[in-house]
This record gives C-alpha cells, sequence and structure tokens, in this order.
C-alpha cells in the first residue's frame, strides 16, 4: 500500500533537535542526534531495538531529559520550560503508547474524556459528548465507548490510545511502535489511521517502529537509528536501497521475516 | 568444582564484600533522600491549586467505606478477646471491677490506632503500592503526564491525603466496635450495665490519651499513603516490580508505624 500525498511545508520545522546525547548509567543510547521534522510531516524513525527510538521522542514529549543538546517543538526550547509550561506544551503533542497505556479503571468513554475535561476547563457536556463521539468515529470504534480497556482486543487498544491523543487537536503525533505486536491485517489498518490523521488532523507525526511495512506506508521521511546517530535519512527507496554494511542487513533481515 | 586458579583470593572477596557494602549504604542514603524529596513534593503540590476534590473524596470512599467491615470484625475481636484474656490476671487480685477502665486505656492509647495502621497498611497501603506500581510499568503514569494532567497531584497526592483523612476515622470506628466487643464479654460475665462500663471505661482517660491517638492516627495514615504512593509511584522491572511495590509498601509501612508508635508514646508520656 503506498501512502497519499501529503502537504508538506518544509520552510516551517515544528521539532529541531541538534547535538542530542542521552546516556543511562554507562551506556551511550544517543550519540549526537540532529534532525528536523516539518509542518504536515510524516518522519519515520527506524532502528533495531535498544537503540534509542522511544527513548528520542519520550526525550520530545520532556518525560525524559537530555544529558546533552537541544530540543525546540513548537518553536519552545524544552529545556528552558517550567511544570506548567511543559504542561502547557503537551496538550499540543499526542503520544501514542507501544502498549497503547490505557486508564484500566476507566471505560473508553472516561479514558477519552479524562484528557478533555482536565484541560477545557469550561467546557460542557454536550461539548464533551461531541468530541468523544467523533474521534471515536475517526478511530472506527463507536461501538466501543462503553466498554472497559480489558475487553477490547490489541488493535481496538492501539486506535483508542490513539483517539484520546487527538481529542486534544495536537499538532504533532509521536507513535511508539504502533503496529507491534498486532496480524498483518490490524497492521494495514493502524497505518491507514496514521495516514487518516495526517491528512484529517493536520498533524506532524514522528512514527518510531522497526517494521518495514509501516515504515514504507506512513513515512514522507525516513531516518535510519543506529549506533545513537543517524545513518542514513531519505525516502523510504533512498535509504532502503543502499551498500552500507551497517544499514543493508537491517532491511535483508526485515524482508526474510 | 573450584580449582585453585578460579578459586579468589580472601583479599579480593574482602574488596568484593566492601563495595557490596558501600553500595547498600549507598543506597540507602539515596533512597532516604529520594523518599524525602517525595514528602517536600506533596507538601509543595497537594496545598496548591488545582485542587482534586472530587479525587479525594473517590480516593476516601476507595480506603475508608471499603475498610469498615474489615475493621468492625478486627475491632469487636480484639475487645472481645482482649477482655477475655485480661480477667484472670485482674480476678486474681478479685479486681475485676478495673476490666471496663484497662480495656479503655489499652484500646483508646494502643490497640485502636495502632491495629487500624496495621490492618490499613496491609489492605489500602499494599492496594496503592500495587494499583500506582502496575500503571507505572504500563505507562499510564507517563500517559496522564503527557496528556497535560500532574500524575503527582492526581495520583499521589488524593491518595496520602485520603488515608491521612480516613485512618483517624477507621480508629475512631475501630475503638467504638472495640468498647462494643469489650462490654459483651464483661456483660455475659459480671452482669455489669451499659450505664456502668461506660462509666468506668471513661473514668482513667485523659484528653492527652484522645489527642495523641488522634495524631497517632493521622500520622500513621499520611506514612501508609506516602509509603505506599513511593513504592508504587516508582516501580521498575515489570510484574515483579508490581509485586515488589506493593510488598514494599506493606513492609516498610508496618516497619515506620511501629517506629512512629514508639516515638509518640514517649512525646506522650512527657506531657502526662
Amino acid at each position: 500500500m503506498e501512502k497519499g500525498k501529503a502537504t508538506i511545508d518544509y520552510k516551517n520545522a515544528v521539532i529541531k533537535i541538534h547535538g542530542l546525547e542521552k546516556a543511562f548509567d554507562d551506556y551511550e543510547v544517543l550519540r549526537g542526534i540532529d534532525l528536523e521534522l516539518f509542518q504536515g510531516e510524516n518522519l519515520v524513525v527506524l532502528g533495531r531495538s535498544g537503540t534509542g527510538k522511544s527513548v528520542l521522542i519520550k526525550i520530545i514529549s520532556g518525560l525524559l531529559t537530555p544529558d546533552k543538546g537541544s530540543v525546540e517543538v513548537l518553536g519552545e526550547d524544552i529545556s528552558k520550560l517550567n511544570d506548567r509550561q511543559l504542561q502547557a506544551l503537551r496538550i499540543r503533542i499526542g503520544f501514542s503508547f507501544q502498549n497503547s497505556a490505557l486508564y484500566d479503571s476507566m471505560t473508553v468513554r472516561k479514558n477519552l474524556e479524562f484528557p478533555l475535561v482536565r484541560n477545557r476547563k469550561n467546557i460542557t457536556r454536550k461539548e464533551i459528548d461531541t468530541n468523544v463521539e467523533s474521534v471515536l468515529e475517526a478511530v472506527g470504534l463507536s461501538q466501543t465507548i462503553n466498554q472497559m480497556p480489558s475487553e477490547l482486543s490489541g488493535g481496538q487498544r492501539k486506535r483508542i490510545g490513539i483517539a484520546r491523543t487527538l481529542i486534544l487537536n495536537p499538532e504533532i503525533m509521536l507513535y511508539d511502535e504502533p503496529t507491534a505486536g498486532l496480524d498483518p491485517i490490524t497492521c494495514i489498518e493502524i497505518n491507514e489511521l496514521i495516514n487518516e490523521v495526517q491528512q484529517r488532523y493536520k498533524t506532524s507525526s514522528i512514527i518510531i517502529t522497526h517494521d518495514l511495512t509501516c515504515a514504507k506506508s506512513t513515512g514522507d521521511r525516513i531516518a535510519m537509528l543506529l549506533d545513537g546517530q543517524f545513518q542514513r535519512q531519505g525516502s523510504f527507496e533512498e535509504v532502503f536501497h543502499t551498500n552500507d554494511a551497517r544499514v543493508k542487513p537491517f532491511f535483508d533481515y526485515n524482508f526474510i521475516q | 568444582m573450584d580449582t585453585i586458579e578460579s578459586t579468589p583470593l580472601p583479599q579480593s572477596r574482602l574488596r568484593r564484600r566492601g563495595s557490596k557494602l558501600k553500595k547498600s549504604f549507598t543506597d540507602f542514603f539515596l533512597s532516604l533522600y529520594n523518599i524525602n524529596k517525595f514528602i517536600f513534593r506533596f507538601f509543595r503540590e497537594a496545598f496548591m491549586p488545582p485542587y482534586e476534590f472530587k479525587e479525594i473524596v473517590r480516593q476516601c470512599y476507595e480506603a475508608g467505606v471499603r475498610s469498615f467491615s474489615l475493621i468492625a470484625l478486627t475491632g469487636f475481636i480484639v475487645g472481645l478477646i482482649f477482655t477475655k484474656q485480661s480477667r484472670p490476671s485482674l480476678s486474681v487480685f478479685g479486681a475485676e471491677s478495673w476490666l471496663p477502665g484497662l480495656v479503655s486505656i489499652a484500646i483508646m492509647r494502643a490497640l485502636a490506632p495502632l491495629v487500624t495502621a496495621l490492618i490499613t497498611s496491609g489492605k489500602v497501603g499494599s492496594g496503592i503500592g500495587a494499583e500506582l506500581g502496575s500503571m507505572r510499568v504500563t505507562e499510564q503514569i507517563d500517559a496522564m503526564e503527557v496528556s497535560g494532567t500532574n500524575p503527582f497531584k492526581f495520583l499521589v497526592c488524593t491518595r496520602v491525603l485520603a488515608t491521612t483523612i480516613t485512618i483517624p476515622i477507621l480508629a475512631t470506628f475501630f475503638g467504638v466496635v472495640a468498647v462494643i466487643g469489650g462490654f459483651l464479654n464483661v456483660y455475659v460475665n459480671e452482669g455489669t450495665s451499659w450505664r456502668t462500663f461506660i462509666q468506668q471505661f471513661f473514668e482513667p482517660l485523659t484528653f492527652t490519651d484522645f489527642s495523641a491517638s488522634l495524631i497517632k492516627s493521622i500520622v500513621f495514615g499520611f506514612t501508609i499513603g506516602i509509603v505506599g504512593c513511593y513504592q508504587g509511584y516508582y516501580s521498575t522491572k515489570g510484574t515483579e516490580g508490581v509485586g515488589k511495590a506493593a510488598n514494599g509498601a506493606v513492609v516498610t509501612a508496618m516497619f515506620l508505624v511501629f517506629i512512629e508508635e514508639i516515638v509518640i508514646v514517649q512525646i506522650t508520656s512527657w506531657f502526662r
């Protein structure tokens, strides 16, 4: 499945990362990352497990602090923000977690209402219901509104997780392994949903994955993360057709799989 | 089997033990620092707007109302058994009439706050540890944070306030039920009326006893909440971490409750 044409503004970078470094104890995960995400773009970050892909988006969302380097999100340097400012910035960023991270003790409706009620102080009951129904319809799961997360399948949980982030109309979406642990058909559905979100909500996204099908169908640009640095960046074909001995085995292995 | 070459020299063993000891020593002080930072953060955030009244009420219901039946049962049995077991010692001196006074001192000064705290550390503290621990390992706390909600305020402050509010109430309830248990035993054996029992029950008690018990319960409630939340909030290592958080919440809270009991009893004795 090929990706449709996206409207990307290459003059306007919504995320600018320069010289980013992060280590856990003695293990250096990120070693000098430079990256720009443009308005309306879907950027796929490919790489093996443990290469720091998730660490990268956790730094972007302020869940982790970098050891070195600067991270500018929507024009704000996140290292200079106080708690309140960071909280305000996070509302503009949607984060879809690998295991969906739905609140177990709440129904789907409550899960979706939670960020809305807490961030829009004067919202009416009618507006809440309209928003909840709208995002549920966008992810195609209107019938699950009163179900508990434990009653949903893996694919449904992923979709509800995405819906929960969409309810605040984010400008940037961060997807952490959106197709991990799903069957091939559901993977295709999730890939289509990511593209739909880009078109419908005009979001710029970073998609963390090691699934080449997901990368090919959702990415406008691919960045290959190896040994804590981006080794190659470009379109899927540009990254894929390479003789680089560090990059090639990743693609060969994926296709054998 | 160890060969001569593979057997470590006593000196290097000592060095290894020394470095292990140094590490546990450092870890101990590091955890002390972290828990103090956690407590400080609680006081900084709990009393600053926006307030989470609705969630505090919900947590009070979870911690308090759901524990009433267990506290009632334990309180009744403790009152009954304590009276029954104390009778033979008093009857040696022919002093059975002192039973209500003895029961009142034991229950009001020590048993009501202490037993309530121990029961709630097992029931509520472990629940808090396990709940927050599983929320941490399944990234629900991170999800809350990235959606513009302060998870510390929503999850930690509400739970700690709830245990601090409900445990004194539960301890009072425990005391009332234990009195009923004690009275039943005295009534069956000595035929003492309710009025006489209550009169003798309150005779030896002073304002210091009530206020010390109340302060104790508040301190115990705060301890149980903060320990449960700390263990859960910083749990790691997946499901194993959740189990450890629940276990750590109970063991640490019980240990601290006993230490606090000793300290408060000592302080109270200066005012008597």
